[in-house]
């Protein structure tokens, strides 16, 4: 069987990044498998622009972005197979894959899983109603009309606020569909104030906070017609305040889920992300198999994904240099009051790096808080908030030397004034 | 008065400009920046495709090589929908010069292969 | 003129029609949807009843236990997934435990071999169940089929052995002719000796183009849940409460596809086209599943959908010719437990019903078997390598949820019932039905499908006539 030090999961930005930094650290003999016939992954299709400040330090768009990685993985000779589809992980860190060469299983030392996320869809939210055509993913109909340059509709409605729907809301527009209207069920956007500008307030389109669709009609086979309804703070329907959209598309931005498949015959656990638990390297339970980018957490910017990649290559590094022992103690970190989720969810006490990284995200918007991390009872960190959304993931380094990691939780938590 | 949420970079910063053009609440000059054009010449980068000839792909994605007058975006666009290319073409080659103008030029923002 | 017209595509029709390939006849079938088993065999809870529960003597009884003899050797010709995992009828008080000793004596009446079990041995067998159950019974020789290949198959087979199948066409009237029918559709007009109307919820509707009828048939509605595979096995056997007037009631059970469903609710529904899911109804289903399977992970739910049950107002499937014409035969009302009794039925129709108005002459060259499908699943690396050597299209996965290769896409286009729509595709390979809900395939799968019937991307359907997917394009010179 074929061996590799680093078998790497997705060719998408967290894939590449991880390869990269990797081949830097000296860990030469990489597989990258992709499921496309590119590398570059979601950012193939998201055409617009608003990508790579923190790594560049100027806006580019996704296929420019991913392009300034691809370049660099080919100009370093890092192997990669495309049009490869991964079909499991063992234990033991067997990699089995499929593309059109024949079926393969190779040998890993470590692993890197890069695999993104999908977006919930009508079936994950019982949508009500009829199951007509019309109804896609942002991210489908994104597909179609920036790749295929096809538009699935010309009047259009979008369920959910999140950045995918914000972000079609301006290109269908501008494309020639009318957006009559984008609905979110919480009583906040789950986009980035930034999109709701540019991409709603620019084109005029309605945002109804605290409203979701109730019913999507089209009894001979394609979308007619929905029903947005209000609702009340336990997200039932409040009677009455129906109103009805003729539409003939109706784009769903319900959130976006890890791709963990390949994880769920390993016996590990998931964490409130719904990606794996991992480590401070973002090591999962599996010893040598790591994780990262959006199969780990769902992040809001590129930019983000690849440096947390970059982290994880470190572990890599660590770990294939006999640095990274799965016995040591550790301490958990655990989201408490405000806070949705954090990662790393332990950390183990390792002396190589002097910084820890925590990144999570508050459960509901606040105003004038302090985000307070504690070790036991003792207050680590406290961090002040004008204001603070859950779109908007925070990213807290402390110094390392600041904690005891004898074991002791580690906690995240929203103190309010 | 008037409150402003920032775009130039997926932070947000919420800003609040004053009658004099006076800017408070960013967190980097470029909100400044930011803030005073809006009210005074608002600007947009506009992302969009174009019809390419090409074995792989029906559509080149394109950008403005520099933020364009918000008002001219659907001018734009309709000179965007009428230009066809062929590959090979590469990240910035420019398929609209200087349109209606502005000095922007409409930039290819992908590497397509014949 | 033809032989026979039957009008009908779903499990039962293509069942008969499959059955009528295996004698020298000429054969039309005729269906108003794009794709073959698209209503209520679509749509159901797919499980392979054992027959304990309807009424002795009933023909439901009858067929039913009939039919679950024939599943295993008719899944095997049709290369079909099938399952015989047995059925737990759950008591939940103590009070249901007399039920279940009324239904085990109504079992043996219908020759069904059952057997009562205890609490610890239901817990035993399943730990995911209530630990307030007082007890089960077990009927071994339930199973589970897929439900959407068994009619795609077994007409593919029919059309192997000659049938000729229109669908997308829509029988408007039919006229009784000198010696046999005429058939007006809304495309074309057909004369046929005998007409089998196997309609579903609409076989009273086609029924009455001849004859004034005495019964209806009423579409009862039937939400559900569909859950991933997710790693851990929920059920093992199809877990049903205790039989109600309504139905069956809401069961938990695993699909050969290894999802598990909850459902279905019961529900009368005046339009029979109406296959909508509502919140309410859902979270009913929820809360009654909940009782006999307590942490049903819901989180898991992939998709809700709903099913139309052709239900009759006379309680009874009705499989007869119709009053005045011996020709024209009525296979009607098959609502549960239709799906395991289809091939009985089938077989009663054609060599019982139709023997008696055709001459049924045998045909030598009829094959039972479909050409056989390739399941890489079940496939070793060497074999898997081997076949992706001489197709390396099989090496080409393009669901990357249900693991679907190019290769079984283009294989599908290739028979002889081939999908012209998105749904018929995903019904025939599972590309589209995982977690992402076609998500990501939906495009590749559309690509292929426009290929193969050269027509423009924009055209591709996903199921009727007017679902259009990417329909319109940029940057047109309009």
């Amino acid at each position: 069987m074929e061996q590799f030090d680093l078998v790497i999961i997705g060719g998408g930005s967290a894939g590449m990044s991880a390869a990269i930094e990797s081949y830097n650290l000296g860990i030469k003999d990489i597989l990258i498998l992709e499921k496309n016939n590119y590398l570059g992954g979601i950012l193939n299709q998201c055409i617009h622009n608003g990508f790579g400040l923190q790594e560049f330090k100027e806006e580019l768009t996704g296929p420019e972005f991913m392009t300034r990685f691809s370049k660099k993985v080919n100009e370093l000779g890092i192997k990669y197979e495309l049009n490869t589809n991964v079909l499991g992980i063992s234990k033991d860190k067997v990699v089995s894959y499929s593309n059109k060469d024949g079926y393969k299983e190779v040998k890993a030392k470590a692993i890197i899983l890069t695999t993104g996320c999908y977006e919930r869809n009508a079936g994950a939210i019982s949508l009500g109603g009829d199951r007509p055509s019309g109804v896609y993913t942002a991210g489908q109909a994104q597909l179609y009309l920036n790749n295929y340059g096809k538009l699935v509709g010309k009047k259009v409605f979008i369920l959910g606020s999140g950045d995918i729907g914000l972000i079609m809301a301006r290109r269908m527009s501008l494309e020639g569909a009318k957006v009559l209207g984008v609905a979110e069920l919480m009583p906040y956007s789950a986009g980035l104030n930034r999109n709701i500008v540019q991409c709603l307030q620019d084109f005029n389109i309605p945002l109804y906070l605290s409203h979701t669709v109730k019913e999507v009609i089209g009894p001979k086979g394609h979308l007619e017609k929905i029903v947005l309804a209000q609702v009340d703070e336990r997200f039932n329907f409040i009677p009455g305040t129906e109103q009805e959209f003729e539409c003939d598309t109706l784009l769903l931005s319900v959130g976006l889920v890890p791709n963990v498949d390949l994880l769920s015959k390993l016996g590990i656990h998931f964490a409130k992300s719904r990606g794996p638990v991992v480590n401070q390297y973002m090591e999962t339970e599996l010893e040598g198999l790591f994780a990262s980018g959006n199969v780990l957490h769902v992040h809001d910017l590129v930019d983000y994904v690849v440096s947390e990649a970059r982290e994880a290559a470190r572990g890599v590094y660590l770990y294939l240099n006999n640095k990274l022992p799965n016995t040591t103690e550790k301490s958990l970190v655990k989201p408490l009051k405000g806070v949705g989720y954090v990662v790393p969810n332990y950390v183990q006490k390792i002396d190589n790096d002097d910084k820890l990284i925590f990144k999570f995200r508050v459960a509901k918007p606040y105003k004038n808080i302090n985000l307070v991390i504690k070790e036991g009872d003792k207050v680590i960190k406290k961090i002040y908030k004008l204001a603070i959304i859950p779109s908007e993931m925070e990213i807290v380094k402390i110094d390392k030397k600041l904690f005891e990691l004898n074991g002791e939780d580690i906690t995240v938590e929203v103190e309010e004034k | 008065m008037k409150e402003l949420i920032c775009i130039v970079c997926p932070r947000g910063c919420h800003l609040t400009v004053d009658d004099n053009l006076n800017v408070s609440g960013n967190n980097c000059p470029r909100g400044e920046a930011y803030a005073k054009a809006e009210l005074t010449h608002p600007t947009r980068t506009l992302t969009s495709t174009v019809k390419i000839t090409s074995k792989l792909e029906v559509r080149c994605p394109v950008k403005t090589d520099k933020p364009l007058p918000k008002e001219k975006i659907y001018e734009a666009m309709d000179l965007i929908n009428h230009v066809k290319i062929s590959a090979p073409i590469k990240i910035g080659d420019i398929i609209l010069e200087n349109i209606l103008g502005t000095d922007v030029n409409i930039v290819a923002t992908k590497n397509i292969n014949e | 003129m033809l032989d026979v017209i039957l009008i009908g595509a779903g499990v039962v029709g293509s069942l008969i029609a499959r059955k009528l390939a295996s004698y020298e006849l000429d054969v039309l079938v005729i269906d108003k949807e794009n794709d073959v088993g698209n209503v209520t065999s679509m749509a159901n809870s797919a499980i392979v009843h054992s027959g304990y529960d309807p009424k002795p003597g009933s023909k439901k009884a009858i067929f039913n236990v009939k039919g679950n003899a024939m599943f295993p050797k008719l899944c095997e010709e049709l290369d079909v997934h099938y399952e015989q995992n047995g059925s737990l009828t759950v008591a939940i008080y103590e009070e249901q435990l007399e039920t279940l000793k009324e239904l085990e004596l109504r079992a043996k009446e219908n020759g069904v071999p059952v057997q009562l079990l205890s609490k610890e041995e239901v817990l035993k067998m399943e730990p995911n169940l209530s630990p307030e159950v007082k007890g089960a019974l077990l009927a071994p020789t339930a199973g589970i089929v897929n439900p959407f290949t068994l009619p795609v198959h077994a007409m593919e087979n029919a059309v192997d052995n000659g049938v000729k199948l229109h669908l997308g066409e829509e029988v408007l009237s039919i006229n009784k002719i000198n010696d046999g029918f005429e058939v007006i559709t809304n495309k074309n007009k057909y004369e046929a000796k005998v007409v089998i109307n196997a309609a579903g919820v609409y076989s009273d509707k086609i029924h009455s183009m001849i004859e004034p009828i005495d019964y209806s048939i009423e579409a009862r509605k039937g939400e559900y849940f569909v859950l991933d595979h997710y790693g851990e096995q929920l059920v093992n056997h199809t877990i049903f409460p205790l039989p109600s007037a309504k139905g069956k009631g809401i069961l938990v059970a695993k699909t050969t596809s290894n999802n598990f469903i909850v459902g279905p609710s019961s529900e009368p529904d005046p339009d029979k086209e109406d296959v909508s899911t509502d919140k309410a109804t859902l979270d009913n289903i929820r809360k009654q599943a909940t009782l006999l399977v307590p942490n049903i992970p819901f989180n898991q739910v992939i998709r809700s959908f709903s099913g139309l049950r052709p239900t009759p107002s006379t309680h009874d499937f009705i499989i007869e010719p119709s009053k005045s014409y011996p020709s024209f035969i009525n296979v009607s009302g098959i609502e549960s437990p239709g799906y395991v009794s289809s091939p009985a039925i089938a077989e009663y129709v054609v060599d019982e019903l139709v023997s008696k108005v055709l001459k049924l002459n045998k045909k030598a060259s009829f094959n039972p078997y479909v050409r056989k499908r390739v399941h890489l699943n079940e496939l070793s690396l060497e074999e898997r390598n081997k076949l992706i050597k001489e197709n390396p299209d099989y090496g080409v996965i393009i669901c990357n949820c249900e693991k679907v290769s190019l290769g079984e896409i283009k294989d599908e286009l290739s028979r002889s019932v081939p999908p012209h729509t998105i749904k018929a595709m995903k019904k025939r390979t599972r590309a589209g039905f995982g977690k992402c809900q076609s998500g990501f395939c939906q495009p590749l799968v559309l690509k292929e499908i426009a290929h193969k019937f050269n027509i423009p991307l924009n055209d591709v359907l996903y199921d009727k006539n007017e679902s259009f997917i990417a329909h319109y394009d940029t940057k047109s010179e309009d």
